[in-house]
């Protein structure tokens, strides 16, 4: 583990070109929204970089962003920068079991104390909730993640459920789950949320981390502002159509046929944040909105409870037509009421007066 | 709470609370309103009631002469941000959609780019507004802190919604938010105060309408 070869050494012996090698860092360079020249710097950094250790915890999750993560689409400079990182800690890409597995943890953290990073996919029952509802190795989430922090250098929250809760936290929540943000005090935390994350975004941040050593710009929800910094409204090829004002009704009529906006069928676009409309899924390959369906916003808290996924996002989430009817009835009832009281006093001051003549006037007097 | 907490909050209970007071608020002063009812009157009809009354609706969106003569920049000013302000309301996409979702009926909508410029006609309309009726002593005199706060309810839509279309706030949850906020309190404040001349200004010009046309006379 000590005597661990650059990454320039094992992107090497993995057959990448130094071609290769200098594409990727110049993509990455430009996804960052760093300079130009900033290229160099990535390469220079990472050409000479030591495998960095990374400890995975997977906590309330799917392996949905692992899944992501290192899905192949074979070669890539993402999963061989995946590949060359020393992952020494992941459950469902590690090797070892049992109590093995536990020692590669602790070893790990040991060897590298103060300078590994944390990747955390998955919510955790909070301080607050049954701990027994997620545990590994006997040992629960919360204490594993609190353990395994105290010598980290950071934390990457991937996902949804690690960054905001996601679907663990998704109404009633029945374990407490809480985001690892709120659990970390003391250490820098950056959250890489979607359900899943795109791979690019992941290796960006380890890129950024390993050249600089330090975490790049974050949004307020703590993600990296290079690929969280734009809606995907903003980005989205469809855009022409909204605002043109043409939407696909349905899934399969004319509009959907012809590519028209999909903000009626429940398109979150405009209050999303994320990079999929310009790097896309599957190597570049398309993304949910080109293939036809609307954005879930699931880069964004809450977004399992945030009012219907195929609701448009300017469509109350109560009924407002039946509060509206109803309303207007009652209203209408208890101004009749009121025109009948008014009516009613009328009449019985008209009943109740006796005219009176001037000579009985004069006699009162 | 969070901005997605806030969001879905003043669209949903809130919006549902807002909406029960605006009509149940209108519904009120409506009947009340119109149950006043007119004196019966004995006198055989010229002309035709109804039809008369529609003309004056119609015919009162212009200003009379001398209107136009004493106060040129209120009737400038004062068409524009209405004008807008009802284009924005019915005619911008999301809104259209609110409108089709909840009562089912639609129209076509203005392209956005065309709305966002209505959006700055009307803010600077309504800004200018408000200048004149401080610097104008005779306005400044008659004004009350219920036209303050009109101004304001009126005003805070308008803004909060160009700030969201350009995301001048983020997180735009909260923007939007704030937006569907702002209309709610007018919602709230609408049945209580002058607002309520978005309903009965038909109904008064249709009411004089009326009678001028069930006398045979031009109204």
């Amino acid at each position: 583990m000590h005597d661990r070869p650059t990454l320039g050494e094992t992107l090497e012996r993995q057959g990448v070109s130094r071609r290769g090698f200098l594409k990727f860092c110049v993509t990455t360079a430009s996804l960052l929204a760093l300079p130009p020249t900033a290229a160099t710097a990535i390469a220079e950094a990472l050409g000479q970089a030591r495998r960095p250790s990374v400890i995975w915890l997977s906590f309330q999750e799917c392996t949905g962003c692992t899944e992501s993560l290192t899905r192949s689409f074979a070669p890539t400079l993402e999963n061989l920068i995946l590949e060359t990182i020393s992952l020494d800690y992941h459950h469902t890409l590690q090797a070892a079991a049992g109590e093995a597995a536990e020692r590669a943890r602790e070893e790990a953290m040991h060897a590298n104390e103060g300078q590994y990073l944390v990747v955390v996919d998955g919510s955790l029952p909070g301080p607050g909730a049954n701990p027994g509802y997620s545990t590994i190795a006997g040992i629960s989430n919360l204490q594993m993640l609190e353990e395994t922090l105290a010598g980290a250098a950071a934390v990457v929250a991937v996902g949804s459920c690690a960054a905001f809760g996601g679907l663990p936290m998704a109404d009633p929540n029945p374990t407490g789950a809480v985001p690892v943000s709120k659990v970390v005090r003391d250490k820098p935390v950056i959250n890489v949320s979607g359900c899943p994350p795109l791979p690019m975004v992941i290796t960006g941040v380890l890129a950024h981390y390993l050249t600089f050593g330090r975490l790049p710009e974050l949004d307020e929800y703590g993600r990296p502002l290079a690929f969280f910094g734009q809606s995907i409204h903003d980005r989205c090829y469809r855009r022409p159509f909204y605002d043109k004002g043409l939407f696909a009704e349905t899934f399969d009529d004319e509009g959907a046929k012809k590519g028209w906006c999909l903000y009626r069928l429940g398109c979150k676009g405009p209050m999303a944040y994320n990079a999929c409309a310009t790097m896309k899924w599957n190597g570049g390959t398309s993304w949910p909105i080109e293939s036809g369906h609307p954005c879930l916003g699931c880069s964004e808290p809450d977004f399992w409870d945030a009012g219907g996924f195929y609701r448009a996002l300017s469509v109350p989430t109560g009924d407002i037509a039946t509060t509206a009817a109803v309303g207007g009835l009652l209203g209408a009832a208890a101004g009749g009421a009121a025109v009948v009281k008014t009516r009613r006093a009328k009449a019985d001051a008209i009943s109740a007066h006796r005219p009176i003549t001037a000579e009985e006037l004069e006699q009162q007097l | 709470m969070t901005s997605m907490d806030f969001l879905l909050l003043v669209r949903g209970p809130l919006l549902v609370l807002a909406i029960a007071i605006f009509t149940l608020g209108f519904g009120i002063r409506l009947v009340e309103m119109l149950a006043l009812g007119q004196k019966r009157n004995y006198a055989e009809p010229r002309g035709s009631a109804v039809l008369g009354g529609f003309k004056t609706v119609y015919r009162r969106f212009a200003p009379d002469p001398g209107t136009w003569e004493r106060a040129p920049f209120d009737v400038v000013i004062g068409t524009l941000w209405h004008v807008g302000f009802i284009a924005a309301l019915f005619l911008f996409i999301p809104h259209v959609e609110l409108i089709r979702k909840t009562f089912g009926i639609a129209w076509p909508a203005l392209p956005n780019p065309l709305i966002d410029a209505i959006t700055v006609i009307t803010l600077v309309a309504l800004v200018a507004a408000l200048v004149q009726r401080l610097r104008n002593p005779v306005k400044r005199f008659l004004s009350t802190p219920e036209d303050y706060l009109v101004w304001v309810l009126t005003f805070l839509p308008v803004l909060t919604g160009y700030l969201a279309y350009h995301r001048l706030i983020n997180p735009y949850p909260l923007v939007l938010g704030l937006h569907i906020l702002s209309v709610e309190m007018f919602l709230i404040v609408a049945p209580f105060t002058k607002l309520t001349h978005m309903v009965t200004a038909f109904i008064a010009r249709w009411y004089n309408g009326a009678i001028f046309g069930r006398k045979g006379v031009q109204s």
